[in-house]
């Protein structure tokens, strides 16, 4: 929201609707909300169960692809690497038995390095394919992919001998198995290393989280009572955002106190939710800083950037390493939870899946913040819990709803791009006549 | 001295004018063949197979010239005639024809469906200039999703192609039920060095020319060839090459690039078919998903690049990069058994070349 130039702001007011501008997350809402009309399988008990785990494990993730966006990369498929970075990271941990709380600690220090250098390598690889950064990262994300299956499959064991007895290794002697068990923490693996530290009762995070909301909601009121740029339309929006948290609160509180079903949802896992809260506010105060401003500058005009003596190139480099970073720890955090590593197929969708997440929240090509992230997170996910349960009850057949589901999500990328290049295209013809 | 700088100098011209993903890929594949002949490979087998799976391949890999030369980049759209071309083979068994008839059905259904869902097409690719590689995949995955749906829900009800239970036709439908399998391959098919005499006529030994499957992956070459050389194609190629000029010269560009996609989605959709016949199964389901991007890479092979292109480039691509996927499967499980090497090659091969030609695009504001 930030990084809207003023002139743009003005010419949004005129031209664009509303609906047209949010289409891809009002089909997403409708879709969740048909599916509870027309499913009877699905109690709000499962559904907020397997939501709330599935937020947590990919939160970071989508989280992770806005530094590209501001930085006018668009949207960064490359993240595909990142993720590939946390799991040789994980490879290299499982491999040597480092298990533990410390083993984890190990974990993301060594995807650090790796990640930092395929981040590096990618970022100067979009510099090369300027204007084609997106198909670009979706290529450079399958080309990775040979590279680690080369990598896992033939290098181990071939090149590097491994000892054919390591629970890891193919009984062949040669490449890693297709799952990996991460075995659980006490025992000396990786599998709930996060999860297990410390987990609360789904209706006390909602109440924590809805009672931040409302306290960050009233202190914006109260600093920027005054100032023009708090337009009347926002101040609207922050008192219904303060009511909507105020009945969330009373709604999880009265959960709370009668012991109702809703207690019953699975427990969230803290440090997780911490890490997820503690990248929002890095991405927030990243940009107040001098990087975080040539990161808008460069995202804004390349042209106007470099002219202003920012090294565009070193710039954007930066801003695809701190992703693909980001997006290795991200990794690192869903297959913790999963407690399985799926050595050849974990990491093959991350960046559809998380794009498509982001674009469903209301982000652009060339706008994206932490609201789209955990907006479009949660109706994304929303989506993929639903999809096969309406397959079920209106076809009966729950493989329509796998394959309506894989069609949502191309079609949202697609959809989503398409409408953002093609508003700009005419705005840009609009403004030459 | 003298002699020493012109030697370079022609060496590089000739690098120049192969181009250099050719010069690699080809020295590659030369030397996995030589490398194969020492491993003891049947050479005859070897070069049937590069035959076989070029011809399959090569419609495919046709459709990227239109598209490119009319500025809109490769057609990593391709899905979209794949789909119309399985659409059209599905019906057609549908309606219960067999062998020739089957396949001469299919193919006047494709070029029906492909040139009303490419004009579509053509449409939406003008109305998002600029990003048109991107909108072009992401059009491919979202059409191929949708026909996953289309497959499971529509009340087919031939035998040939149904599960044994519940509704939706099966993921691979054998073409051997309606006559169809390899029924191009097969026509007027001979072997060159079979064990009886030179030539032998329908032979399965030595090195076997599938002769109606390459004379229709040649037929379409030439027509591609003939069109761009007329006055409709010549402005295509001009609008793709410097479009304000054109736009001047008076070439309506926008009705120039919906021909162009046009002509790469029923080529898309005819490929697929001879393609289906070769392998003698049609695929349905996830297999398009992924198949323009073998296409793209063996057309960049070819010495294309992501502005120009020709039929050449085509016809050298596809058998640069076949000839080296046949021969890198047995040459690796002889040397490391148990490892799926050529699989990693292709995508590592594929995915570079691609990567390659997105570096030499010219474009982006700096």
């Amino acid at each position: 929201m930030n990084n809207i130039s003023t002139g743009e702001r003005l010419s949004n007011k005129k031209d664009t609707s509303w609906i047209a501008d949010n289409i891809v997350t009002l089909i997403f809402v409708a879709f969740t909300l048909f599916g509870f009309l027309v499913s009877d399988g699905v109690t709000v008990n499962y559904f907020l169960t397997e939501l709330s785990s599935r937020f947590f494990r990919n939160a970071f993730l989508v989280l992770s692809l806005i530094i590209p966006v501001v930085a006018g990369l668009g949207l960064n498929f490359g993240i595909v690497v990142g993720a590939m970075a946390g799991q040789v990271a994980i490879a290299i941990v499982r491999y040597f038995e480092l298990g533990g709380y410390s083993g984890m600690a190990l974990t993301f220090l060594l995807a650090l390095p790796i990640a930092a250098l395929f981040g590096y390598f990618t970022g100067a690889l979009y510099n090369k394919t300027r204007g084609q950064e997106m198909i670009a990262s979706l290529i450079v994300g399958f080309f990775a992919n040979g590279i680690y299956q080369f990598l896992f499959l033939f290098v181990v064991g071939v090149i590097i001998k491994v000892p054919d007895t390591h629970p890891m290794i193919k009984p062949d002697g040669v490449g890693i198995r297709t799952t990996v068990d991460l075995v659980k923490v006490e025992e000396g693996g990786l599998k709930y290393a996060l999860d297990s530290i410390m987990e609360i009762p789904f209706m006390w995070a909602v109440l924590v989280v809805a009672a931040a909301i409302l306290a960050l909601q009233i202190i914006r009121l109260a600093r920027k009572k005054n100032t023009a740029v708090f337009t009347k339309n926002k101040k609207m929006m922050t008192i219904l955002n303060s009511v909507i948290c105020l009945v969330i609160i009373a709604i999880s509180i009265f959960a709370i106190a009668t012991d109702s079903g809703l207690m019953k949802v699975r427990k969230v896992p803290v440090v997780i939710g911490i890490f997820i809260i503690g990248l929002c506010v890095f991405n927030e105060l990243i940009l107040r800083t001098k990087l975080g401003q040539d990161f808008r500058s460069v995202g804004q005009s390349q042209h106007i950037a470099q002219v202003s003596g920012i090294n565009v190139d070193r710039t954007r480099i930066i801003a695809t390493i701190m992703s693909t970073v980001l997006a290795a720890w991200g990794q690192i955090m869903y297959l913790q939870n999963m407690g399985t590593l799926n050595t050849y197929g974990a990491h093959t969708q991350i960046g559809m899946f998380s794009v498509a997440a982001l674009l469903v929240g209301g982000a652009s090509t060339q706008k994206a913040n932490i609201r789209h992230a955990i907006l479009g997170t949660l109706l994304f996910n929303s989506m993929f819990i639903m999809s096969p349960e309406i397959g079920l009850s209106l076809f009966g057949n729950a493989l329509l709803g796998e394959y309506f589901r894989t069609f949502m999500v191309y079609g949202v990328i697609g959809l989503a791009l398409g409408l953002h290049v093609w508003r700009t295209n005419k705005k840009a013809k609009e403004s030459l006549e | 001295m003298v002699e020493v700088k012109d030697k370079s100098k022609s060496f590089k011209e000739i690098i120049n004018k192969i181009g250099l993903p050719t010069m690699i890929i080809g020295t590659f594949w030369i030397a996995l063949l030589i490398m194969g002949g020492a491993l003891g490979i049947s050479m005859s087998t070897l070069m049937s197979d590069t035959l076989k799976r070029a011809g399959m391949n090569g419609i495919l890999v046709l459709a990227m010239v239109p598209s490119i030369q009319s500025g809109t980049g490769p057609n990593f759209a391709l899905p979209i005639g794949i789909v119309c071309g399985l659409f059209a083979i599905v019906l057609s068994i549908e309606f219960g024809f067999m062998g020739a008839s089957w396949l001469f059905v299919s193919i006047a259904l494709a070029i029906v469906f492909a040139t009303i869902l490419g004009y579509l097409y053509g449409k939406l690719l003008n109305a998002v200039k600029g990003s048109e590689m991107t909108i072009a995949t992401y059009t491919g995955f979202s059409i191929s999703a949708f026909m996953c749906l289309a497959w499971l829900m529509i009340p087919f009800t031939s035998t040939k192609m149904g599960w044994f239970m519940g509704n939706g036709l099966r993921e691979t439908i054998q073409l051997d039920a309606v006559e169809g399998a390899q029924i191009l391959s097969n026509f007027w098919r001979f072997a060159i060095g079979g064990e009886n005499g030179l030539i032998t006529v329908g032979g399965t030994k030595g090195l076997i020319i599938p002769t109606g499957m390459i004379l229709i992956f040649l037929l379409c070459c030439a027509l591609v060839w003939l069109y761009f050389r007329s006055k409709s194609g010549i402005a295509i190629s001009a609008g793709g090459i410097n479009p304000r000029f054109a736009q001047a010269s008076g070439i309506e560009i926008n009705r120039n690039r919906v021909k162009a996609n046009i002509l790469s989605t029923v080529l898309g959709a005819v490929g697929i078919i001879v393609y289906s016949q070769g392998y003698g199964y049609a695929q349905l389901y996830n297999a398009p998903l992924m198949m323009a991007f073998p296409a793209v890479a063996a057309v960049l092979i070819g010495g294309a690049t992501a502005s120009r292109a020709k039929v050449s480039h085509v016809i050298i691509g596809t058998i640069i990069f076949q000839g080296l996927l046949t021969t890198a499967l047995p040459v690796a499980n002889q040397l490391f058994e148990g490892t799926d090497l050529s699989e990693i090659l292709r995508m590592v091969i594929q995915n570079g070349i691609i990567l390659y030609a997105l570096t030499q695009v010219k474009g982006g504001d700096k």
